[in-house]
């Protein structure tokens, strides 16, 4: 009745059922790069937003008055330096080097946190200048598209601490070269999204 | 609500509670208070017999802390029955209102107190109920399809649970602390902002989709990681049974569409709570994009809803007809095509925003085309049926009451899609019949099929009929006489939401309307009877083989209930309808030979971080500042702490195996199977 396929088995129950201890496809990898374009959307949204009320300056300042560009290349150079250190932490995890990953994460960790020092610096002078997120819908949509990638940024540090914790206590196991490649996706991740920010809202904001 | 406080609250009280006061509890209001009255005495008679019946620990361990996805889709089912409950004593309340309101007769209802209840009864009817439903349904049947012992990330199942639930208690708190939105279910700013609706309404309905839009979310990824990599060996993906390709789609459907959800309500929230402005009048803010960002994720919402329900219908048509599917192969496209279309169409809700003819007229066809591949599922379900050996079990009752008004529903949903027509009919009650009529004639009807369909296999029993079929004809007239008068009044002109009529004219139209409410409500009655009935008679309407309908798809392949373990043996397919094969092909289950199984564990984690959101959603609609923080950075420390821990699975050992599927022997030789 039913076409013999590539499964076809000798003889017996064997044709139906699979005797031994059948181990599922690991799926945290998929599954992790599902959330990563889930929250990828939302980083889109943000964008989107931007992009339709980003000229919206309610007569208040524009890119050109408030973008420090020197400032954003230093910045962006931080969370890129970030990206190289983290592909080093995973280039000496394949080597199976406990103490040469944790040292290369703990210097991801201090380029993420110059890249966070930076920004909050750069938030902090544009709500002293009276730039606040309450000043018009583009600043509302600067503030949010800029802010929900430094609050990733910043979990991702908290991640990153954590898991050089669970490295120092278990070393290179299984789970944590899984967790560790979870979040070198999300690191870099974050520095794609970043590489948008940087071009649409600060270059571009600043050419317009 | 919000009456302007009496006197100034000192600055320690605000620093404490936030926006919360003694004031915020509607103890004026006596409506609210018999409600809460009957609500409490109905929480606390349910908690005593739990404790009477000493079943905490039992409940806790077994179920609350399961990771069991056979258990957790039931709490889904309970979930949404218990939210079905509450979504339609909205809805009585509303046309025993427009029953009334007319003339000098002003109702019972003052229009603050409307406005909250049809706001309440869109949130929870979409929300918690058919959602709850659907996610449910996809956890209980999607592993056993296809032959799996769990889905991908059993504790993210239990996690995504305990959110949703998490979600549904906050907008259950809105009822006797302070107020929920008055906005409509999709809280339209500028009316959201702040400056229109200052109290705490719209905070509420933010933060308890947040919360339970992060559980929705989450088991979308883990259905779709399941469906991907899960099958059993030789089922490719276009062996897949019907149902598990349309759980496939709509969790497809529900990681792209979802996070804009997200997105458009953290926006929101952010024009609330800290004063920016995207969607407000002024500043530059934009409410229109708010109407096509919520749009953008609703009208895939809507097919997040019906596509599994279809998959339930092709399941059920061929299994009662005793047939395969008629056009698998075109099933599973015109699925897929709905999938994709789903996200073309969204501007058809506000054709009235003035985008324009070109671009109206572009969603106006990609919307009628929508209904191509629906009217190809249609003539595939009838032609599965022609020269079919048809039993008219419940199941099957309930398909053929969808065929019937699901139909009328596209209809009208295509007059709906002509932009001209839709100037006219735009926020009218013709929408509401034509959304209610696809709804109720869809998601409802068909999650009423499931339930009588795969209730042996869940419980070991089948539903008693004669109050199934109660249900059935209540439901099935009484959305008739409640929404063809909707239809009416929608084309004479008057519009959704309206607490109070002037036109005596038009009262005998709601009378109609709400005498078929009430024969919905003998329907949801009649199914809480049938399942107290079947339970008295469990013993009769018991199933010892686990396929009491000659089922076609691997869930019936195990017993009912099935283990813990789902199939002592993996199943090999090579087959659309696996069973099916199976059973003709000579298969004979084995006896021995069992091994040890290797299972997740159950954890408290799930519940006790949904249970810190909900405390954290709480502080943030009070603006309790401080316990919003504490509650957050605890969140965050506990997800970490559960990091650590890293026993999360164990053996079944080959003996317990062994001592479960002998009983099933000694069971099935019982009654010479």
């Amino acid at each position: 009745m039913s076409a013999h396929h590539s499964t076809m088995v000798a003889e017996g129950a064997d044709r139906w059922l699979v005797r031994e201890e059948l181990h599922a496809q690991p799926g945290t990898m998929l599954g992790f790069w599902l959330y990563l374009m889930s929250d990828c959307l939302i980083f889109a949204c943000l964008f989107a937003m931007y992009g339709v009320v980003g000229g919206n300056y309610a007569a208040g300042p524009s890119p050109k008055d408030l973008f420090e560009l020197p400032l954003v290349a230093v910045n962006t150079a931080m969370l890129l330096f970030s990206s190289i250190t983290y592909g080093f932490a995973m280039i000496e995890m394949q080597r199976r080097r406990v103490n040469a990953t944790i040292g290369w994460l703990a210097v991801t960790g201090l380029f993420g946190l110059a890249f966070l020092g930076i920004e909050l610096y750069e938030f902090h002078h544009l709500i002293h200048e009276g730039a606040g997120p309450q000043r018009s819908a583009f600043l509302s949509a600067f503030f949010t598209l800029v802010g929900t990638h430094g609050l990733h940024v910043s979990f991702g540090i908290v991640w990153l601490v954590t898991l050089i914790v669970q490295l120092k206590r278990w070393g290179l196991t299984d789970g944590t070269r899984r967790r560790l490649a979870c979040l070198s996706m999300f690191w870099h991740f974050l520095d794609l999204i970043w590489i948008g920010v940087f071009t649409y809202v600060y270059l571009m904001g600043v050419l317009r | 609500m919000t009456p302007a406080t009496p006197e100034p609250r000192s600055e320690l009280a605000t620093l404490l509670f936030g926006r919360l006061s003694l004031d915020s509890i509607p103890y004026h209001e006596p409506i609210i208070l018999v409600t809460f009255a009957v609500a409490a005495l109905a929480g606390i008679s349910v908690l005593t017999w739990i404790t009477r019946a000493r079943a905490w620990g039992w409940l806790w361990r077994d179920w609350f802390c399961s990771i069991d996805h056979k258990k957790i889709g039931v709490m889904y089912m309970i979930l949404g029955f218990v939210m079905l409950l509450r979504g339609f004593a909205d809805a009585i309340m509303m046309r025993a209102q427009q029953a009334m309101a007319f003339g000098d007769a002003a109702g019972y209802l003052p229009p603050h107190h409307y406005d909250q209840i049809f706001t309440a009864h869109g949130v929870i009817m979409i929300f918690f109920v058919a959602m709850p439903f659907v996610t449910g349904l996809m956890n209980y049947v999607v592993p056993l399809q296809i032959g799996a012992r769990d889905v991908a990330f059993p504790f993210l199942n239990n996690f995504s649970f305990w959110m949703t639930t998490a979600g549904a208690a906050l907008v259950m708190a809105s009822l006797f602390i302070g107020e929920f939105a008055t906005t409509g279910w999709l809280a339209f700013p500028p009316l959201s902002g702040a400056d229109y609706s200052p109290g705490v309404g719209v905070d509420y309905y933010i933060w308890a989709l947040q919360i339970a839009g992060v559980g929705t979310l989450l088991s979308g990824i883990n259905l779709l990681v399941t469906i991907v990599k899960m099958r059993a060996p030789g089922m490719g993906l276009m062996q897949m049974p019907v149902f598990t390709w349309t759980a496939l789609c709509t969790n497809v459907l529900i990681v792209a569409a979802f996070p804009v959800l997200t997105a458009v309500l953290l926006l929101l929230g952010l024009d609330r709570t800290i004063g920016t402005n995207f969607f407000t009048n002024d500043f530059g803010g934009n409410p229109m994009m708010y109407v096509n960002m919520i749009w953008i994720w609703g009208h895939p919402e809507v097919y997040i809803l019906i596509l599994p329900l279809f998959g339930v219908f092709s399941e059920v048509v061929s299994t009662f007809s005793g047939k395969r599917l008629f056009g698998y192969t075109s099933m599973v496209y015109a699925t897929v095509v709905i999938t994709i279309l789903s996200y073309l169409v969204w501007l058809h809700h506000f054709f009235t925003m003035g985008s324009g003819a070109s671009v109206n007229s572009f969603f106006g066809i990609t919307t009628m085309i929508i209904s191509i591949p629906t009217g190809a599922k249609l003539f595939n379900w009838l032609f599965t049926m022609y020269r079919g050996r048809i039993r008219f079990e419940l199941p099957m009752l309930w398909m053929m009451g969808f065929m019937f008004t699901f139909v009328v529903g596209g209809m009208t949903g295509v007059l709906l899609a002509v932009p001209p027509a839709d100037f006219v009919l735009h926020n009218s009650l013709f929408l509401i019949a034509h959304f209610h009529n696809v709804i109720i004639g869809g998601v409802v009807f068909g999650v009423f099929a499931a339930i009588s369909y795969w209730f042996p296999k869940v419980f070991g029993y089948k539903l008693d009929v004669f109050w199934g079929k109660v249900s059935f004809w209540c439901w099935q007239i009484g959305f008739l006489f409640a929404f063809m008068p909707l239809y009416i009044l929608g084309l004479m002109g008057v519009t959704r939401r309206v607490s109070h009529f002037e036109d005596m004219s038009l009262q005998p139209f709601f009378v109609v309307a709400a005498f078929g409410a009430v024969l919905i409500g003998c329907g949801i009655l009649a199914t809480l009877v049938q399942f107290y009935v079947s339970y008295q008679r469990r013993e009769q309407l018991r199933d010892f083989t686990g396929d009491p309908w000659d089922g076609r798809t691997l869930e019936w392949a195990t017993s009912s209930p099935p283990p813990d373990y789902n199939f002592a043996f993996t199943p090999r397919v090579h087959d659309i309808d696996a069973w099916w094969d199976m059973k003709r092909g000579g298969y004979v289950r084995p006896t021995s030979g069992f091994i040890a199984i290797h299972m997740p564990k159950g954890t408290a984690a799930g519940v006790i971080l949904a249970g810190i959101s909900a405390v954290v959603g709480f502080a943030l609609i009070w603006h309790i500042w401080w316990l919003a923080v504490t509650g957050f950075v605890s969140l965050v420390g506990f997800a970490i702490f559960h990091t650590f821990n890293l026993k999360r699975d164990f053996h079944i050992p080959a003996d317990e195996v062994t001592r479960v599927e002998d009983a099933r022997t000694r069971a099935l030789a019982a009654i010479g199977a």
